[in-house]
């Protein structure tokens, strides 16, 4: 995969018998032990690893729950109940699963912004980037489609509210968005065979998901990890051997990361639902305000910003598929926004814009909340579509280190004996 | 091969059709694994429903349930049916009937929104047309927003007496299922 050598070197008999056969233990020495990590890295970079436990959590636990589930529209309710009270340790794996996905969300979007920051989508990465859309794409339709599951009013409602925003179609075929609709219900309304398909997909997707986190992986390892001064490896002082010293960094990052899950699956397990969801489903009674969970919720405010329906759908998408073509909006020469001044502070603002459009989709819709929702909207999108291509062409970048060893040590630092030492300090 | 690159032979004939053969023969392999998510024959067989409309007296409304959505059936008064009437149709945001009882292009008149004779009764399917929640209006002490008709709490759609959308960001007026009286007190939908 990488462009570095193999020197991995069989110990046992039985170990060059199966390198010459499956090189399986070469694979994992050369991608996980001696893969060359930048010496620069921060904590930010703990988050790929952090979001691989993810993915192993949600899988686990969910396969278990899968065990005790009934999907179906008169049981499932009642099963998440028995799940939490009867089944042993319910109590621990049900909040594990749904803690776990905001866990997900909360890592994957830190993870992200960390990429638009650093600028880890310009070239060579492209392909790295856009896998990772395609996987918050696919998590977005997990988690949607897993929130139906308890079968309370919020699952019942978000599953009907979301759907109907294909018959928006109707406005550019007749017809044709109600006929996706009803293909999607399997009725003419959300009923117990949608719960049961939506079931078997949101048990499909994970698999897709991890095929495209290989994927993804497999691109990263191909160009190499970016890091926080966006310069390339050049010389052997650039670089420390992923294992220990990467693998160490990911540990400290995923046990913070565990003490922050660990205090809402125990002690908040259901503060990011919402108490709805305890009511079961009545499709004759809408909740007073439907809110999406909390990862959704900007996405809900560009939706509701837009007056027409059609709109609304267009630019929600839209907000998400913007991010597969920023690698070629963006036209600046240097990768890190640390070495950006100017860039620097509209990418700050458009934080600060992300989480105003998450506080705003969980208002109701009505002024002055709607006209605030229109300009960070005007804004998200100027972001990446006039902001990106024009600061990049008119920004003079800060003087960038001459090389990873000088980023950490400082100028003139990397000469001589610290090349060998990084790679084996034991030995310094 | 390479020198007669430009002159099909028979063995590129053959490939061509045998591999148009297979794309064929995989999207029509496609059809019934598409085709089973579509309403199946159960609830297919839901189409219709008869409804007794002796007890609901002038000024009240009822739900029924037709294909799995709300149906409101509302009584309307006199004031109501005359509020609906004096609202001209050319300052509607959706000027069409959106009754399945009339012609598609019909205008959204409160006499092509009702049937002929029952022009009292107002019967729609509960359904907001943004996107898909129950509006309120239907028991005592709901909110009937600005129009005296339904409000849908969800985004903020106000429909008129007639069922009409005024004000709020739904396209369409809620739609009129097929119904049709076979007594002075008892219709059928679908």
């Amino acid at each position: 995969m990488s462009s570095h050598e193999s020197n991995y070197q069989p110990t046992t008999r039985f170990g060059k018998w199966l390198d010459e056969r499956l090189p399986v233990n070469r694979l994992v020495y050369d991608q996980l032990v001696a893969f060359p990590t930048p010496r620069n890295l921060n904590y930010l970079w703990t988050f790929g690893g952090i979001l691989a436990l993810c993915l192993v959590v949600q899988l686990i636990t969910g396969i278990v729950l899968a065990m005790h589930y009934q999907p179906s529209g008169e049981e499932a309710f009642n099963s998440l109940d028995h799940i939490r009270r009867n089944v042993n340790y319910g109590w621990l794996i049900q909040p594990m699963h749904a803690v776990g996905a905001s866990m997900f969300f909360l890592a994957a979007y830190i993870h992200l912004f960390r990429g638009l920051y650093y600028g880890s989508y310009k070239a060579p990465r492209e392909i790295l980037w856009i896998l990772g859309v395609f996987i918050i794409l696919a998590m977005m339709a997990t988690a949607f489609m897993g929130y139906s599951l308890p079968w309370g009013q919020m699952s019942f409602w978000a599953v009907t509210v979301i759907t109907n925003l294909f018959s928006s179609l109707d406005s550019i075929i007749p017809g044709m968005g109600t006929a996706i609709v009803e293909w999607l219900w399997g009725g003419y309304s959300v009923s117990g065979t949608t719960l049961n398909r939506f079931f078997s997909l949101h048990y499909l997707l994970p698999f897709v998901i991890a095929g495209l986190v290989i994927l993804h992986i497999w691109a990263l390892h191909v160009v190499g990890q970016n890091n926080p001064a966006g310069l390339d490896i050049k010389s052997d002082s650039d670089w420390v051997p992923m294992y220990p010293y990467a693998v160490s960094k990911d540990v400290v990052g995923m046990f913070a990361f565990l003490l922050i899950f660990a205090w809402f699956m125990f002690f908040l397990p259901d503060y990011l639902g919402h108490a709805d969801n305890f009511v079961e489903a009545d499709p004759l009674v809408t909740p007073p305000h439907i809110v999406p969970e909390w990862y959704f919720l900007p996405f809900y405010a560009i939706l509701r910003a837009i007056p027409s329906k059609l709109g609304g759908v267009i630019a929600m998408f839209s907000s998400i598929l913007v991010l597969v073509f920023i690698p070629w909006l963006d036209t600046a020469r240097v990768r890190s926004a640390k070495y950006r001044p100017i860039f620097k502070w509209f990418f700050w603002l458009f934080v600060i814009t992300c989480i105003a459009l998450g506080y705003l989709g969980a208002l109701p819709a009505e002024e002055p909340y709607v006209t605030y929702a229109r300009l960070f909207t005007a804004y998200y999108f100027a972001f990446f579509l006039i902001i990106m291509p024009i600061v990049g062409i008119i920004e003079t970048p800060k003087k960038l280190p001459g090389s990873i060893t000088e980023d950490v040590l400082g100028p003139g630092g990397g000469k001589g004996a610290s090349a060998g030492a990084a790679a084996a300090p034991e030995k310094r | 091969m390479s020198s007669h690159a430009e002159e099909p032979n028979r063995r590129d004939f053959i490939v061509l059709a045998g591999s148009a053969f297979a794309a064929v023969g995989a999207a029509i392999s496609l059809w019934p694994f598409i085709q089973q998510m579509n309403p199946d024959s159960s609830a297919l067989a839901l189409a219709s429903v008869e409804v007794d409309l002796s007890p609901v007296a002038s000024g009240q409304a009822i739900t029924v349930m037709w294909r799995g959505k709300p149906v409101f059936i509302r009584n309307r008064t006199e004031e109501e049916v005359k509020a609906a009437k004096d609202f001209p149709v050319a300052d509607l945001p959706d000027e069409v009937a959106r009754n399945a009882n009339v012609a598609a292009d019909a205008t959204a008149t409160d006499e092509n929104r009702t049937l002929p004779g029952h022009e009292n009764w107002l019967i729609a399917i509960g359904i907001c047309t943004h996107l898909g929640c129950i509006p309120k209006g239907q028991k005592i002490g709901d909110e009937r927003g600005d129009f005296g008709g339904w409000f849908c709490p969800c985004h903020g759609s106000h429909y008129d007496t007639a069922g009409r959308i005024r004000k709020g960001p739904a396209p369409r007026n809620l739609d009129i299922p097929p119904y049709a009286f076979v007594s002075d007190t008892q219709i059928k939908i679908g």
